[in-house]
């Protein structure tokens, strides 16, 4: 494991095409810098993010996820935001209820206007992933012994 | 086998300064299903693009990804050159390295370790993408106007100049709207009919456009340029086609006790009418809800009078069906009464009137010719008090937003009535004077200086009546708020303007969203405005917020140069990025169960519910099905679905997925 100054975290953004994707562009043509740990996936609205796939990055990975779109009111397909934000407080009850750590999974709003709230967002979620340290929850499960469990209340 | 390209742009030194370009498309062209990867100064050059179409053409590839600017930038462009390289132009997609990448990181290996990173999710994408093509969706050439005031008229007849057929339905018996009833205009004090009436004329005698006045819409279903519209023609009891409009049925009338809407209940009329002398058509109707035949089968004297035999009781409504392009949804507003206003006496005090009261006693076609009269004794008020913002901006009321034609109207109140009686004295009580159009702040002046209106700024707490007097209970914030107390012989209300009582029903009838007071929604606040969410209905006039004249005609312009814009090809092309329901075949192996969420959670309505039927017509199953005419790709309908049988075109569940394992190194 590496110490925590060296580590680089993994940042997974899940963002909508018409604001969060064009505030990261506008961060970039006003040349604000920040962290480099964070890779934006594409999505025409945050309406379309499967919480699924949230799930998905940290199996395969990611240490630090980022979910982020047009503010309330503001959405490019009038409601999409709103169905994710719905979703998003429901997927985070479930997740909490089995123990999964969702202080991990940031969720924000952030305008085509707002170049510098972006580089700001990325900058204090990886300290924030910084300082809980790589995600190894997934590691110290013992799937076979999981297994064995699933089976046992299976047959029953 | 994909065989995939890779082509690393420098942009010039933007992305080359802080990112090993070279490094990048070394270690793409080790990804898997890449076929060939190199780097460029200049992409988006014409040198650059040349580069791309001969590498499609002599690696013989099957997708590109090109690592360069922002694909907001120049998606468009390498799509294109993809075209001309001979693939599918959605097989090409951009790694977004310079906006993302090199222009908000320094120099450093884990700069270039993210360009790599961003390379291969975009590899990992392109692997799974399938050739797309353009929707394209026939138009129907003919225009639906919904509402017949200044809005509608306008939108109507710059449609119908254009040379398309436009069909205007009007749900009162003549078009005209509001704008009709006006007396003189701001901020020029010219006559309302005399620039309304012309234009009304032109409508009705329009070859391209057909007039259905008395009838409402129906139904609304279909999209954009194909929709399928129902209209219900009321039964008007008179056939217009014989009556000459000659007024004998309604002078023989025995029912003349009927508030009249026209002149907003100062006088009446009859039960069979005209609703005012320039109406457009000006032939009568019978009001049933009134008329002695209609509630207790006796009378019969219009009919008896008609010298052409154009009355007919029997009668019914009839249905239309309508093939439309497009809709414009101008249905105008309404404003709240003087019974709204508990504390200036629930409107029962006669002289305490509204707005559109003082409009028709002030016009010439009015109840008094235009002499400004008290309604309950018909004497000239010496002492007129006028109180802007009457239910607007007051949360209290229920009504947060600015009416914002009342400071205009109440200042040309008070100088109708100072030119039309130089001795009276006009007192307005106002919060704010919001005067920002062209002209209109000059107005204003003109009312304080030259007309010599009072202005108390203040609000008014509560109006009662004390020896035929109204008493005026106000304060002036502007004089340490002291309490101001007026014995005024009129009170004009200045309320607020509110949606139409229908507005609601209507927006449901059409799918177009609307705000919490009913106001119909543009798509986009700023840049939509006079665009629904769906496609090709548009908005114009009050019925999406209060609006003047001058500002509902140019919204009516602009909606009739968007549907003249919509109608200048005879086949729509739209961007294939729509939803898809999985079919197989035979179509009911489809895997959606016809849960019909997508259908619920759908902005758009673009989600239909598809019977899917066996050869003798039973039905075998229940299923979504996405009318691609409609369907903007948000893709919230893929997120919701329970079992993934609807997927987004150009972000499919497999593409997503497939972008997220490769950011992690995990190629799918």
């Amino acid at each position: 494991m590496h110490p925590m100054s060296e580590f680089e975290p993994k940042i997974v953004a899940f963002v909508c095409n018409w604001c969060t994707y064009a505030g990261a562009d506008l961060a970039g043509t006003s040349r604000t810098q920040y962290a480099p740990s964070v890779r934006i996936v594409r999505f025409p609205c945050t309406g379309r993010i499967d919480f699924m796939l949230l799930m998905k990055a940290f199996e395969n990975g990611a240490d630090g996820i980022i979910v982020s779109g047009c503010h309330p009111n503001d959405c490019h397909y009038t409601s999409g935001n709103f169905h994710a934000r719905r979703r998003w407080i429901i997927f985070r009850s479930l997740l909490d209820f089995i123990g999964f750590d969702t202080d991990r999974i940031t969720f924000s709003w952030v305008s085509a206007a707002e170049g510098k709230k972006w580089a700001t967002l990325v900058n204090e979620v990886t300290e924030h992933i910084q300082a809980k340290g790589p995600f190894t929850d997934l590691d110290k499960l013992d799937f076979d012994q999981l297994k064995e469990q699933y089976d046992e209340t299976i047959t029953k | 086998m994909a065989r995939i390209g890779v082509f690393i742009c420098h942009c010039g030194e933007n992305i080359s300064a802080t990112v090993d370009v070279a490094r990048v498309a070394e270690e793409a062209s080790k990804m898997p299903g890449v076929a060939y990867a190199m780097d460029y100064k200049y992409m988006c050059s014409d040198p650059g693009q040349t580069k791309i179409i001969e590498a499609i053409k002599e690696y013989k590839l099957t997708g590109i990804v090109v690592g360069a600017c922002s694909p907001r930038m120049h998606e468009a462009t390498f799509r294109k050159a993809a075209e001309k390289g001979g693939i599918n132009p959605f097989l090409c997609e951009i790694a977004n390295l310079r906006e993302h990448i090199s222009w908000v990181h320094p120099r450093s290996e884990a700069t270039t370790k993210k360009a790599i990173d961003i390379v291969r999710t975009i590899v990992n994408k392109v692997r799974q993408d399938t050739p797309l093509f353009p929707i394209k969706v026939p138009v129907t050439k003919t225009a639906l106007v919904i509402g017949g005031g200044i809005a509608g008229i306008q939108a109507a007849l710059d449609i119908a100049n254009a040379g398309h057929q436009v069909i205007m339905v009007e749900k009162s018996p003549s078009i005209g709207g509001h704008m009709s009833q006006l007396s003189e205009t701001f901020p020029t004090l010219d006559c309302s009919q005399c620039i309304l009436t012309p234009r009304m004329v032109e409508v009705a005698q329009h070859p391209n456009i057909t007039l259905h006045t008395f009838a409402e819409v129906e139904s609304v279903s279909g999209f954009v340029g194909n929709f399928d519209v129902k209209v219900r023609l009321k039964a008007r009891s008179v056939d217009l086609s014989i009556c000459t409009g000659c007024g004998a049925c309604w002078q023989k009338c025995p029912s003349k006790k009927i508030p009249d809407e026209f002149n907003a209940g100062l006088s009446f009329r009859t039960a069979i009418y005209s609703p005012f002398p320039q109406a457009v058509p000006n032939k009568p109707v019978i009001d049933r809800a009134i008329c002695t035949w209609f509630q207790k089968q006796k009378c019969g004297h219009c009919k008896k009078v008609c010298p052409v035999g154009a009355i007919n009781y029997d009668t019914e409504d009839e249905f239309i069906d309508l093939k439309i392009g497009a809709i414009v949804t101008a249905t105008g507003f309404d404003i709240k009464h003087t019974d709204f206003f508990p504390e200036y006496g629930y409107g029962e005090f006669k002289d305490v009137i509204d707005g559109l009261q003082f409009e028709r006693l002030a016009s010439a076609s009015g109840p008094t010719n235009g002499e400004i009269r008290r309604p309950s004794d018909g004497q000239i008020p010496e002492k007129i008090v006028f109180l802007a913002c009457s239910g607007s901006r007051d949360k209290a009321k229920g009504i947060e937003y600015c009416s914002k034609i009342c400071c205009m109207y109440t200042a040309k109140h008070a100088m109708l009535y100072k030119h039309k009686h130089h001795q009276g004295n006009a007192y307005i009580f106002y919060m704010d004077i919001r005067s920002s159009g062209k002209n209109y702040d000059e107005f204003v002046r003109r009312a304080v200086e030259e007309d010599d209106v009072r202005y108390i700024r203040g609000r008014v707490s509560r109006i009662y009546e004390k020896n035929g007097k109204l008493i005026v209970k106000g304060v002036d914030t502007l004089m340490n708020s002291e309490p101001v107390e007026i014995e005024a012989d009129m009170v004009v209300l200045a309320t607020a303007v509110v949606a139409n009582p229908d507005a609601e029903s209507v927006a449901q009838k059409m799918h177009i969203s609307y705000d919490k007071h009913h106001f119909f929604a543009e798509a986009h606040p700023k840049l939509k405005p006079v665009e629904t969410n769906t496609a090709g209905i548009m908005l114009a006039g009050a019925c999406q917020s209060a609006k003047d004249i001058p500002d509902a005609v140019s919204q009516a312009s602009a909606a009739a140069s968007k549907i003249i814009g919509l109608f200048s090809t005879d086949v729509m092309t739209r961007e294939p990025v729509v939803a898809v329901v999985n079919r197989s075949m035979p179509p009911m192996f489809t895997t959606c169960t016809g849960c019909l969420l997508c259908m619920e959670v759908c902005p758009y309505h673009a989600i239909e519910r598809e019977e899917i039927k066996d050869r003798t017509g039973n039905v075998l199953k229940i299923a979504a099905k996405v009318n691609a005419g409609l369907c903007q790709g948000c893709g919230t309908c893929v997120a919701f679905c329970r079992n993934k049988s609807i997927d987004l075109q150009g972000y499919t569940n497999l593409q997503m997925l497939s972008e997220v394992m490769a950011l992690l190194n995990k190629p799918f």
